[in-house]
């Protein structure tokens, strides 16, 4: 399923480059593209793990950029 | 600016302030570097914290790091100024990266600002403020001079004209009337309309528009995937290469401070920042110039694709033509075609076929009930009708070749291959033929000339009309290739066929109206449908989808997404050659650590500034009002 995330106050574009790499390595995401200029986290991921997917999302992202708020959109 | 930024300018300011003050005090009194490290203090207290707290999450290497690095290496030198002065400047820099990325969203954002608030649903006669989602199909809404039209539906009452910018770049406005269609996300500019809603808003235009908009960053383009992949070796490479610098040499010479003073300079060039923002904030200019046009493209991928276009593939009815038949020539044995086409008219009076609505249109004046007497229709053949017009009762034959042959009657046209034609006479004299046919749209000329100005090299027509028609369309408008007859699943063969034709690197791209043309649009490197404003199958089967019906609109694509590319490139060469050069010129003790601030602040503000220019799209075809 897809799922979208927003990290607002992500202003770091090497960042973005990080964390898009790091959540594409977790287990159960197919796919995984992070918009720098949108701030937009868009993820393919396996239905049955979605929930813990997306907690391992957000502390890779609070991991790598701190101050940008894990927003989930959808 | 945001509240962010504000304290990062007034910090900045104070830092600057320390910094002056400290020039001035530096060889008068002893206590000058109170003022440096002040200075220092003021703008950039947070850096070493945060790299600090980097580290412990498992984040080496990042610029909060190689800036500490960097300036704690320069202050144990005792080259204060220089230390003060890269984190000022790498302040500098950043907020005005962080200035100028937001200013892009933010203008972005206004170009795509089509997203309604809420909807005035009619309720009992009351009018009530709601979510767009709650009102369903059926309902109707009110959309008040200066609203938004929430959602797609039809006008039942009220007439207006409406602002569609935001959605086809077109900056006339289009008048509406009663049964008339509207789009959600245009904005209704003089009267009060009702109107029943046809589509939830999950389903309108302007929800399609904004979820494709939003995903478009999301495909990548190559050239935003080389810089990510560069920057993740670029910055260890070039921090090895400091350690070494700061190491080797000195065990040798002895000379400690030099050394240590140009592998700092080395940390400050080692940020890729400039381009790891430069790019995707050029690629992002360039969607938005295009939406800024009416041309959604659903990826920077797609810029890349359109910059290097090589073959394109058109549908013929509905893109090169229009689809609708016309009367395209009138040809009169004697007297007028005016006169020729009153006849046809008053002929046609009673039928209610598309081809004698075409010649009543083309007629155009109102015609007389009392003047057409018995009319009989004569299947297969056409029709006899008699008339009293322009002075004379006359007894006319309209139809076929086959009906002149049956009353006997010597033509002298020919059937036309490229449409229908309708042969006259009166009683036994011919007195010409009309020819309905489909048209060809207006700017195709106009667009097909741009098109091999920009550089396309082959122009290809599919179609599934007869073989001769697309002949005889295809040599018209001058095209490469032309193949007739084709059924859908043939068009993909073709275009599979023309793949591989092409250059390798170059791409191909299919237009067609998006309607039945899935497959081709997913087989072409860009599928790129036409026209279509709130076609569900066009938005989803095309890459980029051109909302007004303008072919035109395809040499815009082009110019922008080469602009686009040709920024990036330039930003790629600019960013990499002013830091390999900095970090030579360093190595060797020619430049500065100033320099080193220029390679890294002064590489980023020029590379950035440079990107925004993707943003700005003049249309030369934009008509003045």
């Amino acid at each position: 399923m897809k799922k979208i995330v927003k990290l607002e106050g992500l202003c770091c574009a090497n960042c973005a480059a990080k964390i898009e790499e790091e959540v594409k390595k977790l287990n159960g995401v197919e796919s995984a593209s992070l918009s720098f200029m949108t701030q937009r986290l868009t993820m393919e991921v396996l239905e049955e793990k979605v929930d813990e997917i997306m907690e391992a999302a957000r502390k890779t992202a609070y991991k790598i950029e701190p101050e940008a708020e894990f927003k989930v959109l959808r | 600016m945001t509240k962010k930024q504000k304290i990062m300018g007034i910090r900045l300011v104070i830092s600057a302030v320390f910094f002056a003050l400290a020039m001035a005090a530096e060889g008068k009194v002893f206590w000058y570097w109170i003022l440096f490290i002040l200075s220092y203090l003021a703008a950039g207290y947070d850096i070493p914290l945060r790299a600090v707290r980097n580290i412990k999450n498992g984040q080496f290497f990042d610029e909060n790091f190689l800036m500490s690095v960097a300036t704690f290496g320069a202050i144990g030198i005792g080259a204060l100024e220089e230390a003060v002065g890269v984190m000022l400047f790498y302040q500098i820099g950043e907020l005005f990266n962080d200035y100028a990325v937001n200013r892009s969203r933010k203008s972005i954002t206004d170009l795509m600002d089509i997203n309604p608030e809420y909807a005035n649903l009619l309720r009992d006669g009351a009018e009530e403020k709601v979510d767009p989602y709650e009102v369903e199909v059926e309902d109707i809404i009110v959309v008040k001079p200066g609203e938004k039209v929430p959602l797609d539906g039809v006008v039942v009452k009220g007439s207006s004209s409406l602002d569609t910018k935001a959605l086809t770049g077109e900056s006339m406005p289009v008048e509406i009337k009663e049964n008339d269609p509207v789009i959600s996300g245009s904005i209704n500019l003089s009267g009060v309309l009702e109107v029943r809603v046809t589509r939830l808003f999950d389903d309108s235009t302007v929800a399609k528009i904004l979820e494709l908009v939003e995903n478009a960053s999301s495909r990548k383009a190559r050239a935003e995937n080389f810089i990510t992949r560069f920057a993740r070796v670029y910055t260890p490479v070039v921090v090895v290469l400091a350690i070494m610098l700061g190491v080797i040499p000195p065990l040798i010479t002895g000379d400690w401070g030099t050394w240590i003073y140009r592998a700092c300079s080395f940390l400050v060039v080692s940020c890729p920042c400039a381009l790891v923002i430069s790019v995707p904030l050029s690629f992002f200019g360039g969607l938005g110039a295009a939406s800024g046009q009416g041309i959604l493209l659903k990826g920077s991928n797609y810029l890349e694709a359109m910059a290097n276009l090589d073959t394109v593939v058109f549908d013929k009815t509905g893109t090169l033509t229009t689809g609708k038949f016309q009367v395209t020539s009138v040809e009169p044995v004697e007297g007028t075609k005016e006169e020729l086409l009153e006849l046809a008219a008053y002929g046609e009076f009673h039928s209610n076929h598309p081809i004698a609505h075409s010649v009543k249109e083309a007629y155009g004046k109102a015609l007389d009930p009392s003047m057409v007497g018995a009319t009989e229709e004569i299947a297969g053949f056409g029709v006899k009708t008699s008339v009293f017009t322009q002075n004379k009762e006359r007894e006319l034959y309209i139809g076929n070749a086959r009906l002149m042959e049956r009353q006997g009657i010597a033509v002298s046209a020919a059937d036309s291959m490229a449409g229908t034609t309708l042969f006259i006479a009166d009683k036994n004299t011919y007195l010409g033929s009309v020819t309905i046919s489909d048209t060809i749209r207006e700017d195709v000329p106009k667009a097909l000339k741009g098109l091999r100005a920009a550089g396309v090299k082959k122009l290809v027509m599919l179609t599934g009309d007869k073989p001769e028609v697309g002949k005889l369309v295809g040599e018209k408008l001058g095209l490469d290739e032309v193949h007739g007859g084709l059924l859908p699943g043939d068009k993909v063969g073709k275009v599979e066929e023309l793949l591989t034709k092409k250059h390798k690197d170059a791409a191909l791209a299919f237009v067609g109206d998006g309607i039945n043309d899935a497959p081709v649009l997913a087989r072409a490197d860009v599928g790129i449908a036409m026209g279509q404003i709130g076609s569900d199958a066009a938005v989803e089967a095309a890459d980029v989808v051109i909302m007004t019906d303008e072919l035109t609109k395809l040499v815009d694509t082009i110019l922008i997404a080469r602009k686009t590319v040709g920024i990036v490139k330039q930003n790629i060469i600019f960013a990499i050659g002013v830091k390999v050069l900095i970090l030579i010129l360093s190595a060797a003790g020619i430049a500065t650590m100033w320099a080193a601030v220029f390679g890294d602040v002064g590489v980023s503000v020029i590379a950035i500034l440079n990107a925004v220019r993707a943003l700005r799209y003049q249309n030369r075809n934009e008509k003045t009002h």
